[in-house]
């Protein structure tokens, strides 16, 4: 009986998109301004009078967002694909061993989640120096493999204490050693957490500002929130550029949201965030 | 995650003592599978942390090879420099003032996407967007908007408001407008979590309530807040600990300003990075934070487990 779509579910309904709209104006007038020209005359809530893509070449060209944007792809793909099988392994004993060992081992890494990365990030950039990686972005992909570990194990571990057992001792009947078993039979077993872990380290790993900023600083070397950074720096006037090379610098991880927003939206929800 | 079990396989039916037998051993193998997640673990997180807890007790200025131990001093010496001082009580505010208000409207837009509208769907994407984007992005954006001659000022004059407010840079407004950028980012985050512990509410109870004539404040107050309390409990600590490790929106925002009204803990800390002759001053402040990001967890997760265990 109260599925009934009554008149207070109408304006429930206004009310909701009225707040909805209200919502994406940010987003609305970053587009609006990067697809007109600085000097159009009509308001920046009103549609540009002339469509320009002139804009996002500034921005592209001056802004050096392909290099920022190469360098957060590596950094961000290279990561993700060594958070995914270091978690992926580290779980599968954790998950499955009783003995007291494994159980500290587990909580040794859910420490992890309590500690924020801002102690660590001091010293280890002296360790980053000496070892000569301050300044590249494998420095940046040596610390989110280690500092992403702790929540990814988590969220591993969660999914196979719930995988049946069967599956592994029929291949192990079958004479399958334990990396085989685990790389043939659990690993595919284990593609939906897969793809939250993924998708929650892709996103995190792109939109990191302090880290890049700190590791790569005066190297010349960019990703693309720092290189936004030092772009605003220099056209902090000319919002039809910056505009341009935010939306440029956005579009991947909105694209990837548009396309997997259940997915996404349904690893957000699992409560946890890098 | 309950739609995650449905994905999960049935079990095959095959099971015998041999294959429990070489299960036992594989088990032992298996512990070189922890060995690479750990190593690179202990080398970025636990050796580093301990390395700065470490390092907050001395005067060790980053470069030399004298390194002193002096107790407490960088810790007091802290409290007693008014700016550091600020900033730590600056970002215990912040944290708050963002907890409070995005859990409620992240709430109240959980509810709102939760009924029978029929543009739920799209809302829930539109109103979740933000939660992707590049922090450094989105305070530009905001920058645009809360500009003196921007458009959200521009609104204001055709409403006929006289001089209306410069908001970043007024010292008082200035963090306002940080929180404002920051609740606008995240309520989406907080509307998700929110809206997987309504759809763990069971239908029949619900279903009994209208039975029952139950008014939605009622049925909101008696029926789903207490099944919501994990999740709750789940955004506290998403907020609070986002909060305290602010630093992207400010840096871009305000980079502190004006004056000093908008540094928190983080831009402190990164400020201080680039002077050196600082690193055991540097270090106790990474150590404050940490602490009062420790205790919040530590909280939440025994509430956790105390609502799980109920």
């Amino acid at each position: 009986m109260h599925n009934k779509y009554t008149w207070r579910t109408g304006i429930l309904e206004v009310v909701m998109i009225v707040v909805a709209i209200l919502f994406v104006i940010p987003l609305y007038l970053l587009v609006n301004v990067a697809l007109r020209t600085s000097n159009d005359p009509a308001s920046v809530l009103a549609l540009p009078t002339q469509i320009t893509f002139d804009n996002f070449a500034r921005a592209w060209v001056d802004g050096n967002l392909g290099n920022a944007l190469v360098n957060s792809g590596i950094v961000a793909v290279v990561s993700t694909v060594l958070i995914i099988l270091f978690s992926a392994f580290a779980a599968y004993p954790l998950a499955r061993s009783m003995r007291r060992l494994s159980k500290f081992a587990y909580y040794g890494f859910l420490a992890g989640l309590l500690l924020p990365f801002q102690l660590a990030l001091i010293p280890l950039y002296l360790t980053m120096r000496d070892i000569g990686l301050l300044g590249t972005v494998w420095s940046l992909v040596l610390f989110y493999v280690g500092s992403q570990m702790p929540f990814s194990i988590f969220l591993y571990a969660g999914f196979l204490r719930r995988v049946p057992i069967e599956y592994e001792e029929a291949a192990s009947v079958d004479g399958a050693g334990p990396v085989g078993t685990f790389w043939r039979v659990v690993f595919p077993l284990l593609r939906p957490i897969t793809g939250t872990v993924a998708i929650l380290n892709l996103i995190n790993i792109w939109n990191d500002f302090f880290t890049p900023l700190l590791y790569l600083s005066g190297s010349g070397q960019q990703t693309v929130p720092v290189a936004l950074y030092s772009f605003f720096g220099q056209y902090s006037t000319e919002w039809n550029i910056v505009f341009a090379g935010l939306l440029i610098s956005v579009a991947p991880v909105l694209l990837l949201y548009f396309l997997l927003q259940r997915t996404v939206i349904q690893g957000f929800a699992s409560g946890l965030k890098g | 995650m309950s739609q995650m079990q449905e994905r999960l396989p049935a079990a095959p039916l095959q099971r015998g003592a041999k294959a429990r037998k070489s299960r036992r051993q594989g088990v032992g193998a298996m512990w070189l599978f922890v060995l690479p997640a750990a190593a690179v673990y202990l080398f970025v997180v636990l050796w580093p942390t301990l390395q700065g807890m470490a390092l907050s007790f001395t005067d060790w200025d980053g470069l030399s090879a004298v390194k002193n131990f002096v107790g407490f001093d960088n810790f007091a010496l802290i409290f007693a420099d008014p700016e550091s001082f600020a900033a730590t009580w600056r970002t215990i505010l912040i944290a708050v003032v963002i907890t409070v208000v995005q859990n409620v409207f992240g709430l109240l837009l959980a509810l709102g996407v939760n009924s029978r509208i029929k543009s739920k769907y799209a809302l829930r994407v539109a109103l979740f967007a933000p939660v992707v984007i590049i922090p450094v992005a989105t305070a530009y954006t905001w920058r645009f908007i809360l500009a003196p001659t921007g458009p959200l000022n521009d609104v204001l004059s055709a409403l006929g408001v006289q001089n209306p407010p410069d908001y970043l840079g007024d010292s008082q407004l200035a963090i306002w407008a940080v929180c404002l950028v920051m609740i606008w980012q995240y309520s989406g985050y907080s509307m998700v979590i929110f809206l997987a512990g309504l759809q763990g509410v069971p239908e029949e109870i619900i279903e009994a309530s209208y039975l029952d004539g139950a008014g939605p404040v009622r049925r909101f107050w008696s029926i789903i807040r207490p099944e919501l309390a994990p999740a709750l409990t789940i955004n506290l600590m998403l907020s609070i600990i986002g909060g305290l490790r602010i630093f992207d929106q400010v840096w871009a925002l305000t980079n502190g300003g004006p004056g000093n009204s908008t540094m928190t803990i983080s831009t402190q800390l990164y400020q201080a990075a680039f002077r050196f002759g600082e690193f055991g001053y540097r270090a106790a402040l990474a150590v404050i934070l940490t602490l009062m990001v420790a205790v919040i967890s530590g909280i939440q997760y025994l509430a956790l487990r105390r609502q799980n265990g109920n």
